[in-house]
């Protein structure tokens, strides 16, 4: 059976949840065989074999985090090398999208960035994506080389398919380029003890009738009663109430999750960019002709100031 | 020396307007108007605010695209740039990303540079690689996703916010550097710069000015298919209430049907 690459998106061996959602995809297309690169590998190891890696290619050399993207692209270039895979998958991020097409470029292969689906063709896999601010639905194939692929958070479900999992080192050599680009100091951002904006179930944003820094309160704390991640549009992002990244929308975030509830946002083309793909709905805004309420499975026409602790507190007194 | 900064620019259809695709699915570029991408304008900002804090600068604007495309050109002609070049030919209609990087490449090497520019997606395709392509293609340093960037003593460094941490970056030049919308608002044309820009160089180039085989482009040459293109289905109408004070309650209750709570 072809073997199927995932490149690992990890934090020192804990693996991110849309890696094993990749993991999901791969099992369709062939026999995952998982790229770690850094620390961690064992510990990686353990849970990529769990939900399906039949093993996995482990590097570790101090450039992956001390240079910018290409050490890890000459280690994918390695790990492709060595599998001839049918298939390479990457999750979606600033940096998964730069791996995977420098990495297309030197197999000599075609690439599709943002899939939210891919399966099995008679001639090769099935891309689907959602172009034009989620307006339309494509599908698209590789028509050249090995397919590269990147995909989108909460794309496919996350499930337990046991597999060896073992660890094989990879060697890579460094190409000239490697050292072009120093990362010379990195500060990890505080982390709010929320879920991950792309990664989460459930998204809770504020918009422009948050009306205020201070505001956003009310938002985080509708947020953690459903175990949410906060967002916001641009409008409160610019205007300073809120940081860049939980910006969503075509500058931003793009998300997916099962729910997303907007409250004081219009629903501009580039929010709706971000959000459109949600599986269910709902906004609060007091502008009945608002055009988020195009979108919506229910929405409420009145003052998020009245509204949204209204709905936290019923939601945390059922919870009891 | 002159410091040589060439800014990649994209001519797409209006976000706002009803985006469609061709017959043959390419991006239909009649059904909606054109200008220059958002996100390219905080690259034309960056490039030009470089070359001013330089001694010596020259900014060089460049697009692939139809006839129309030079609006992109002219936009940042008119922002500030020096001077601009239009690669036009009827052969690279349906062209993909993979190819699309190698006819910029090309033209980057016929401008000539020791900086190259990028916003960091179009508006349109938004896959945000070709950034990444260039440098590949270039053999240059990528100093990528900067929400703050600075050129001094040869050397190009930046700040690149990402999901887990925020990086400070430095390369040598000549590089690579693509800037996100946070880099700082663009600048509206003057008066004087839409005038002067009418006087600007503007040249315009085929794939035979960059010795590159048009076999190797177009919707023939390119990597990928797109197979199917469907509209998403229009959402069924949702339920929508007044807040008459019970709001939050109502709303609550259909969560908790929906087994959300």
């Amino acid at each position: 059976m072809a073997e199927v690459l995932v490149y690992v998106d990890h934090v020192d061996g804990a693996v991110r949840k849309p890696t094993l959602e990749l993991l999901t995809l791969a099992r369709r297309l062939g026999e995952p065989v998982a790229v770690h690169l850094g620390p961690g590998a064992e510990q990686a190891a353990k849970v990529l074999g769990e939900h399906g890696a039949v093993k996995v290619l482990a590097a570790d050399a101090p450039e992956f985090a001390d240079y910018l993207v290409v050490p890890k692209v000459d280690a994918l270039q390695a790990a492709a090398q060595a599998v001839d895979p049918a298939a390479i998958l990457v999750p979606t991020s600033g940096e998964g999208k730069e791996i995977a097409a420098r990495l297309a470029l030197r197999l000599g292969s075609g690439i599709i960035t943002d899939a939210v689906d891919v399966e099995a063709g008679a001639d090769g896999p099935v891309v689907t994506q959602s172009v034009f601010a989620a307006a339309f639905t494509t599908k698209s194939r590789v028509t050249k080389g090995v397919p590269v692929i990147t995909v989108k958070p909460n794309s496919a479900p996350v499930e337990p398919a046991p597999a060896a999992g073992a660890v094989e080192e990879l060697a890579v050599t460094f190409g000239e380029l490697a050292r072009g680009t120093k990362v010379v100091s990195r500060a990890a951002r505080e982390s709010s003890g929320r879920p991950e904006l792309t990664e989460a179930a459930i998204v809770v944003s504020g918009g422009r009738g948050v009306n205020g820094a201070e505001n956003f309160a009310l938002i985080e704390s509708l947020a953690d009663s459903l175990g949410a991640a906060v967002g916001a549009s641009r409008a409160a992002v610019d205007a300073g109430w809120y940081p860049h990244s939980n910006q969503v929308g075509q500058t931003g975030k793009s998300v997916s999750p099962q729910l997303y509830i907007a409250n004081g946002i219009s629903g501009a083309i580039q929010h709706r960019a971000g959000m459109q793909t949600s599986k269910t709905i709902v906004a609060v805004n007091k502008d009945p002709e608002a055009p988020i309420f195009d979108l919506v499975d229910y929405g409420v026409v009145g003052d998020l100031f009245q509204v949204v602790p209204q709905l936290t507190e019923e939601i945390n007194s059922r919870k009891g | 020396m002159s410091l040589r900064i060439v800014v990649a620019v994209k001519y797409v259809p209006d976000a706002t307007g009803d985006r469609h695709f061709a017959e043959d699915l390419t991006t239909d570029r009649d059904a909606v108007d054109g200008l220059l991408s958002e996100l390219d304008e905080y690259a034309v900002e960056q490039a030009l605010q470089i070359a001013e804090a330089a001694d010596d600068a020259e900014v060089t604007a460049v697009t692939i695209g139809p006839e129309d495309a030079r609006g992109a050109v002219l936009k940042a002609l008119q922002m500030g740039a020096d001077k601009g070049v239009h690669v036009e030919d009827d052969a690279l209609h349906g062209t993909d990303i993979i190819g699309t990087s190698l006819v910029l490449a090309k033209a980057i090497e016929h401008i000539g540079y020791d900086l190259v520019v990028t916003g960091m997606a179009s508006t349109d395709g938004t896959a945000g690689v070709v950034p990444a392509l260039l440098a590949e293609r270039l053999g240059v340093p990528q100093v990528t996703l900067l929400s703050q960037v600075e050129v001094t003593d040869g050397k190009v460094s930046g700040r690149r916010d990402g999901d887990a941490a925020s990086e400070q970056l430095e390369a040598s030049l000549p590089a690579l550097v693509s800037v996100t919308d946070q880099s700082g608002e663009a600048r509206y044309p003057s008066f004087k710069g839409i005038m002067g820009a009418k006087k600007k160089p503007l040249e315009t180039l085929d794939l035979s000015d960059l010795g590159v085989d048009a076999a190797e482009v177009g919707l023939a040459g390119a990597w990928t298919a797109v197979e199917e293109a469907a509209a998403r289905p229009a959402r069924t109408a949702g339920t929508i209430v007044k807040d008459e004070g019970e709001g939050g309650k109502q709303l609550a209750e259909f969560l908790a049907a929906q087994k959300f709570i």
